[in-house]
């Protein structure tokens, strides 16, 4: 077990000192959530009815909860790219830890995640979201957001092992969980969709999370969302872990 | 290391079809296969890689499948993908691997230190390796493989691909392991390479070890080195041939102005050629001893061409 946390230290560590040097990366989790929260709020912003609160308001839990679900591309990319380079082979022959390679990735998502959120809420407030919430909520959220973000990056983790090429990783990833994003409370009330969409949206974690994040940034009702939020989350990651690390044990270099 | 009727199939190919070998102690042993012949798939078994569906290997008196674990602090391993992060600096690189093998942050950065040192890279240690030649890369490779001075080195395919000055440069590396005691399974597909670095051979074919002894007795069988006499005339093959028939086993053999002979423990064969030309008035445009390729060895070993080895399902090895 202690050595499970150093290797993954090690290899979080890794994970982090290489992505300054990757600067496409880095746009992607700098510039883009600023560019989304500038589309949505400027071109799409006029036309949706948020009853209730400004859009600035309704957008900015939505769109954390998004960009923060895609997070974990990251690990998908990155995992993939170390297989084809024999990397994942090297790990394998280390005396290390064999869970560590896919929690340390995990792990720097975490750290990318939270700077790509602080980002993206600080461009918020600028475009007019404002916190209507005390300081404990308010981090309360963040917390509940990063623990979502992390369960993401299992699934990324497990799409990485699986798919022939990094490219693949990036497009499976984007064509499973973007449908995900967009069919739920994020970007517009789930009252304005029809029947069978609403129904869906009603239940999608996407819908439970965004308005857990609305209950403690906003003060909206929280009902039942955020415990069933964080249960979500945690069934992702007892759900993915486990599946992305068997595949990682019997990975071969392709 | 010791392995016995190990096999490993993907789907309808047969990687590995029951190989038989043994390894002492302190030795070079050099695993000589064209592309597809299972080297790599060999090497990926031997260092916990992948299991193999039968058979049994153990490296360092460790089962390679039950003590697995154990056993990975034993090996090194350098693949033909140099397997080093491009986005981290060569110290970063060895550095995180020493924590890997379990030092401490202190210790695993002055073991970087010294292997860098070692293979040539200081000056580099601080770039990131992006910027690395492919020789260069291989050298770090090599350096990740000796981190925590590993007994036992898997070395796969270490200069395929390497220009000729840092294959001679890795050679010179790989000697020295070797003369400090290391024990090395290294795979080529280059006999003179087997044959510079390894007090034995094997030759794999399809999954099957199909010779093994040392470089010259595996040259013997095919016919040892072959010393080729270009001449300045044509008209002049039949002299030349008949004057250097004393050298070889067999009667040379003559292509327009090239006359060829086999010499088999010969030593001195170009100067005694030279000599013996020269003094029957022969003039000799160039001279040169030639090893026995790939190509020749599988030719004479199996009866078939080297390139007709299937690729195996793993693409190379």
């Amino acid at each position: 077990m202690r050595r499970l946390l150093s290797d993954t230290l090690v290899i979080a560590e890794r994970n982090l000192v290489r992505l300054p040097r990757a600067p496409e990366l880095l746009l992607a989790f700098t510039v883009q959530p600023m560019m989304f929260v500038l589309l949505f709020r400027y071109v799409f912003g006029g036309a949706i009815r948020t009853p209730g609160y400004s859009y600035a308001d309704f957008l900015i839990p939505g769109i954390t909860v998004q960009n923060i679900a895609f997070g974990g591309f990251v690990t998908a990319i990155g995992l993939n790219e170390d297989l084809h380079k024999g990397i994942i082979d090297r790990f394998r022959s280390l005396p290390m830890a064999r869970a560590a390679v896919l929690a340390g990735r995990t792990s720097a998502d975490i750290v990318t995640n939270l700077l790509s959120a602080v980002i993206l809420v600080i461009t918020g407030l600028i475009i007019g979201f404002t916190f209507h919430t005390s300081a404990g909520e308010v981090l309360a959220g963040f917390g509940l957001l990063v623990f979502f973000g992390y369960a993401f990056s299992w699934v990324f983790a497990f799409v990485g092992m699986i798919v022939s090429s990094p490219e693949a990783a990036n497009s499976v990833g984007f064509i499973a969980i973007f449908p995900l994003t967009f069919i739920s409370s994020a970007f517009v009330p789930v009252s304005s969709m029809p029947e069978p969409l609403r129904a869906f949206a009603e239940v999608n974690p996407f819908t439970i999370t965004v308005d857990a994040l609305r209950a403690l940034w906003l003060g909206a009702p929280a009902g039942d969302n955020i415990w069933k939020s964080f249960v979500w989350a945690l069934a992702i990651v007892a759900v993915f872990a486990p599946l992305a690390v068997a595949r990682y044990r019997r990975a071969a270099t392709v | 290391m010791s392995v016995h009727g190990l096999a490993k199939s993907y789907g309808d190919v047969r990687a590995l079809d029951g190989v038989d070998l043994d390894v002492q102690e302190g030795t070079v042993l050099g695993l000589l296969g064209p592309n597809g012949a299972g080297k790599t798939t060999m090497i990926r078994v031997l260092t916990t890689l992948l299991k193999p569906d039968a058979g049994s290997a153990t490296v360092a008196g460790l089962d390679v499948v039950r003590d697995a674990a154990e056993l990975r602090s034993l090996i090194g391993l350098a693949g033909q993908y140099a397997a080093v992060d491009e986005n981290l600096t060569g110290q970063e690189n060895l550095t995180m691997v020493g924590r890997l093998y379990g030092m401490d942050r202190a210790a695993a950065r002055r073991r970087a230190g010294e292997l860098l040192d070692r293979f040539d890279l200081g000056d580099a240690a601080q770039r990131v390796v992006k910027g690395y030649s492919g020789g260069m890369r291989r050298r770090l490779d090599l350096a990740a493989a000796l981190v925590a001075k590993p007994p036992i080195l898997f070395l796969d395919e270490p200069t395929t691909g390497l220009d000729p000055r840092s294959r001679l440069q890795l050679w010179e590396t790989i000697e020295q392991l070797a003369s400090e005691g290391a024990t090395v399974l290294l795979t080529t597909q280059y006999l003179d390479e087997a044959d510079r670095l390894a007090g034995a051979i094997a030759v794999i074919d399809r999954g099957r070890v199909i010779a093994r002894g040392s470089p010259d007795e595996l040259k013997d069988r095919v016919g040892g080195e072959r010393l080729e006499v270009h001449l300045e005339e044509a008209a002049r093959t039949g002299a030349a041939a008949e004057i250097l028939s004393v050298m070889g086993d067999d009667p040379p053999a003559v292509d327009g102005e090239l006359v060829s002979v086999n010499v088999r423990h010969r030593p001195g064969a170009i100067v005694e050629g030279v000599r013996l030309l020269d003094d029957a008035g022969v003039g000799v445009q160039d001279i040169a001893l030639r090893r026995p390729t790939l190509d020749e060895v599988f030719l004479a070993l199996t009866g078939h061409a080297a390139e007709d080895a299937d690729a195996d399902g793993e693409g190379s090895g």
